[in-house]
């Protein structure tokens, strides 16, 4: 699989150590160790650079040399997608870390790859503002890191996905170029948008340098509804039925553990007027359900699936349980899978309910939060063979719907089970698409969808 | 057009579908922007995606480059036809396939006119969200190549942000699907990339849009300020207060005396005319109304009036709509312009507009999506006196860089097409570009789809020199051109 014999590898890579030297200043390259693995494949280097300029300098170095370049932001998402075919190279973008400019009256931001989402939180909380956007380990996860993984949370009904959110974009190619796309206006018609192009890419395509966002105010107020449905057809009904009034919720979903009952959550963001009306409007809605003022802690329902808590998304919002895993670790002890998964909204129940009847006959536990729109994060925790069998099973289905399921973690065991399904006729494009950016593959091989 | 060519297409769409003759192929010479104008060897009208296929693969087989047209209502020359190429009208395609009401998608042809999806939907308590002026008469498969915005984009975005899912015939007759019904299809976002390509990476053949659930309560303002200043402040104002309005539109004392003129929309004459539009539960809109309806009067508003009825907020809205056609009453000839530029930069350029204005003695009237600093300067001619068009151009361009150096765009819904492509350098660097034709080339390595739009240069892909030069049957003397 490698373009290169290992000697003329090892003479590359010494070649290429040196040179980035120079470029990056010696300080800010190290040798990878057992730490750095990416998925079980073990890097070389580690490189990190203090601007643009200079990564796209090491790049172009990397890409010269046949080095394959895995990026990396803040590495919370690293285990998402494929094994790499090769790994020499970490390209680090913790140095580029600055808010460029907030211009808050304009309601836009941009900002470095290498931000953390919490630092940006921070300093758009000051004008009262937000990037409407909750994303997964917020004080570890990256801007670069989030769009490449195409990260999005709850608010994502109300506010859209990153695509609608990313307004601008810096590009870093293999072959060193700099392209910056888009522009710091909202809106923006001029030129191919790339920015949306590289959301979601994981890096395949370029590294990302800077982005730019639009912005939305912080609600007034907010307050979070819940209800219990009777089961999955029920919760299905009262989303459903949710989505189709007009009420202006921010975010609305489903939490489905095991065999228990299914919990809806709605968000408000309103002025306290505007809560209170619709807060009342709803119990119409879901009446004869009984509904209850939950707290803002089952929005992190995904974040609890992501940290590996089953029986932690089973309790949250019912006890005061207190969560029984570390919810910063982002490594899963316990063999465990999970998945996003894409569906209609009127296919959630069936959904759910093919899951349950493949982790029963595979005698694995399960859970998952669905949102309105169709996305859903499941866990699943077995021996790893069943795991690939239900994922595999489940994947069957979901597709036949015209859906998708991609594996985000899983255990070693299960690393050839392709984490991204099928790509459908457009995968040839999508070749297409990565060998004019990247002809030589050397950003993050194999790891995307179809071998890219 | 080449007889044995000509017989070929006419094989495919038959010979209703074929147009040919000098007078009929007039009707595609242009498209909105009438100052453009090239004759098409001829018109294709397909009526299924099959056929369009067909055509491609030909054009393809052939290296004859094609033009994909909807209703023509574009104005920066996107579906302006290329010498010795055909343009593909879509109009015939132009069923709605699809409603999908639970899960608030609707599947529609390319053809489909913009405000017969929310016609076709409004039973049920929906509409389709993107609403440029010409909402009317333009397509959805030209909404798509533009990446159509409109009043109510502030708040509900563009049509990128409806379009889940496209069935494309790419330049060489292959058909894919980009997207789908359902969100994050693996792999890149190539349905996000297509969107406002301007027709030049393939021909949409499906379109799957997401609809938008009417809102309970919707409220229209309109508040008269003294200048464009005052104005400007206001909505500074409303953002900073924390409100995201569906609109925010200004016009200034010559758009008003024109929209006037033309529908008799009622406006106060003013210095510049604010229509700010809340939607939502009706508890949020009631309470942030009296916050807006405060802070126009903070800034200097001196008649605030919010519409009554349906029928007085129809009447509000169709004075903004028909601004740019009302010209006609106050100017023999104009050109719209689209720039974009950050809000808070507004009152700079306004004046350096104003200067430029009075420098040259062009009149320039403003129509502004105010909420996202999209401007919309209208420049007064008249083409009968002698240098006045000269001198409107030059200063349609000379906006345009204004509008760059505030840190904004040369087009917020309009498109590069033919008219823009110069600015295209002025706004992005030449590797900039170059990325992006990247693009280009892995859809239409040949670059037969819309060949010459955009890009100030074209890339070569490889293979093939990219810009096409003439017809080989037409230079070995085969075929005739019209």
């Amino acid at each position: 699989m490698d373009a290169t014999a290992p000697a003329d590898t090892a003479r590359n890579i010494a070649a290429f150590e040196a040179a980035v030297r120079t470029i990056v200043g010696p300080e800010n390259v190290r040798a990878a160790t057992n730490e750095d693995h990416i998925a079980g494949v073990q890097p070389q280097l580690v490189i990190a650079p203090g601007d643009e300029q200079q990564l796209a300098r090491v790049l172009k170095a990397a890409n010269d040399a046949a080095l394959a370049v895995i990026p990396l932001g803040g590495g919370t998402k690293l285990a998402w997608g494929n094994p790499p075919l090769r790994a020499h190279i970490i390209l680090s973008t913790a140095r580029l870390n600055a808010i460029i400019e907030h211009a808050h009256s304009d309601l836009t931001v941009t900002v470095e790859a290498g931000c953390t989402l919490r630092q940006l939180a921070e300093t758009l909380a000051k004008q009262n503002q937000r990037l409407a956007l909750d994303g997964l380990w917020p004080e570890r996860a990256t801007v670069g890191g989030i769009l490449s993984a195409n990260d999005s949370g709850v608010l994502r009904l109300r506010f859209g996905s990153l695509r609608d959110l990313v307004i601008g974009a810096t590009l870093a190619l293999a072959d060193g170029t700099l392209a910056k796309s888009g522009g710091k206006v909202v809106k923006n018609v001029a030129g191919y948008d790339l920015p949306k192009l590289a959301t979601g890419a994981f890096g395949t395509l370029g590294v990302i340098t800077q982005a730019t966002f639009r912005l939305h105010p912080m609600p007034k107020e907010s307050r979070t509804v819940s209800c219990v449905a009777a089961d999955a057809r029920e919760a299905q009904r009262l989303l459903l039925a949710i989505q189709d009034s007009k009420l202006a919720h921010s975010a609305l979903q489903v939490r489905f553990v095991e065999s228990m009952q299914p919990q809806v959550d709605v968000l408000f963001e309103a002025t306290e007027a505007g809560c209170a009306a619709q807060a009342e409007q709803l119990k119409t809605i879901l009446a004869p359900a009984t509904i209850i003022d939950s707290g803002a802690e089952v929005w992190k329902g995904r974040q609890d699936v992501f940290s590996g808590g089953i029986r932690n998304l089973a309790e949250m919002g019912r006890s005061n349980a207190a969560p029984l895993h570390d919810p910063a670790g982002t490594s899963i002890s316990n063999p465990s899978a999970i998945a996003r998964v894409s569906v209609l909204p009127t296919q959630i129940a069936e959904t759910y309910e093919a899951l349950t009847e493949s982790a029963q006959a595979n005698r694995v536990h399960f859970g998952v939060v669905f949102l309105a729109i169709g996305l859903g994060t499941l866990c699943i925790a077995g021996a790893p063979a069943d795991l690939a069998s239900v994922l595999q099973n489940l994947r069957g289905k979901i597709e036949a719907l015209g859906g998708s399921l991609a594996i985000t973690h899983r255990p070693d065991a299960m690393r050839q089970l392709d984490a991204w399904g099928n790509a459908g006729d457009a995968i040839e494009l999508m070749r297409a698409v990565k060998k004019q950016f990247d002809p030589k593959s050397t950003l993050n091989p194999g790891r995307f969808v179809g071998g890219i | 057009m080449n007889a044995a060519i000509a017989k070929q297409f006419r094989d495919i769409v038959g010979s209703r579908g074929l147009i040919t003759s000098a007078e009929e192929l007039r009707t595609y010479e242009c498209d909105g922007l009438t100052n453009f104008r090239v004759m098409p060897l001829g018109v294709l009208l397909p009526e299924n995606t099959a056929q369009v296929q067909a055509i491609l693969k030909l054009c393809h087989a052939e290296k004859i480059p094609f033009v994909a047209r909807g209703s023509g209502t574009g104005l920066s020359g996107g579906a302006l036809p290329i010498e010795n190429g055909i343009v593909i009208a879509l109009t015939r395609m132009n069923r709605i396939l699809e409603v999908d009401i639970p899960n608030a998608r609707v599947v529609v042809e390319p053809g489909v006119v913009n405000l017969d999806v929310s016609a076709a939907v409004a039973p049920y308590g929906y509409f389709y969200a993107p609403d440029p002026s010409s909402q009317s008469v333009c397509s959805i498969g030209g909404n798509v190549a533009e990446n159509s915005g409109g009043a109510h984009c502030l708040k509900y975005g563009f049509t990128t942000t409806h379009v889940l899912g496209l069935e494309v015939v790419l330049p060489d007759g292959s058909l894919v699907h980009l997207g789908g019904k359902s969100l994050d299809a693996p792999g890149y976002d190539l349905a996000g990339v297509f969107v406002g390509s301007e027709g030049t990476l393939g021909v949409a053949t499906k379109i799957i849009l997401r609809i938008v659930k009417q809102p309970e309560c919707v409220q229209t303002l309109l508040a008269a300020f003294p200048s464009t200043n005052e104005a400007g402040a206001a909505v500074s104002g409303i953002i900073a207060a924390g409100m995201l309005p569906a609109a925010i539109e200004m016009m200034d004392n010559l758009a008003i005396q024109a929209a006037e003129a033309a529908v008799h929309a009622n406006y106060p004459n003013c210095g510049a005319l604010l229509l700010v539009e809340l939607d939502g539960p009706f508890a949020e809109v009631e309470s942030l109304m009296r916050h807006v309806d405060a802070i126009c009067r903070e800034h200097g508003a001196s008649e605030i009036r919010v519409a009554q009825s349906e029928t007085e907020r129809a009447l509000v809205w169709k004075g903004r709509k028909a601004a740019f056609a009302a010209m006609g009453r106050i100017s023999p000839n104009y050109i719209v312009q689209d720039g974009v530029i950050p809000r808070t930069a507004l009152p700079q350029v306004m004046s350096e507009i104003d200067r430029l204005s009075k420098e040259t003695g062009v009149r320039v009237a403003n129509v502004f999506h105010a909420g996202d600093g999209n401007l919309h300067p209208l420049v007064l001619y008249d083409r009968r006196i002698e240098g006045q068009e000269e001198a409107a151009e030059a200063l349609s361009y000379k906006i345009l860089e204004i509008c760059i150096a505030a840190g904004g765009s040369i087009t917020g819904e309009h498109g590069v097409g033919e008219d823009k492509k110069r600015a295209m350098s002025k706004m992005f660097s030449e590797p900039d570009l170059e990325t992006m034709q990247r693009v280009r080339c892995a859809f239409d390595p040949l670059q037969l789809s819309n060949p010459d739009k955009i890009f100030p240069t074209p890339r070569l892909c490889g293979e093939k020199p990219g810009k096409f030069v003439q017809h080989e049957l037409e230079s070995a003397g085969i075929a005739e051109r019209f």
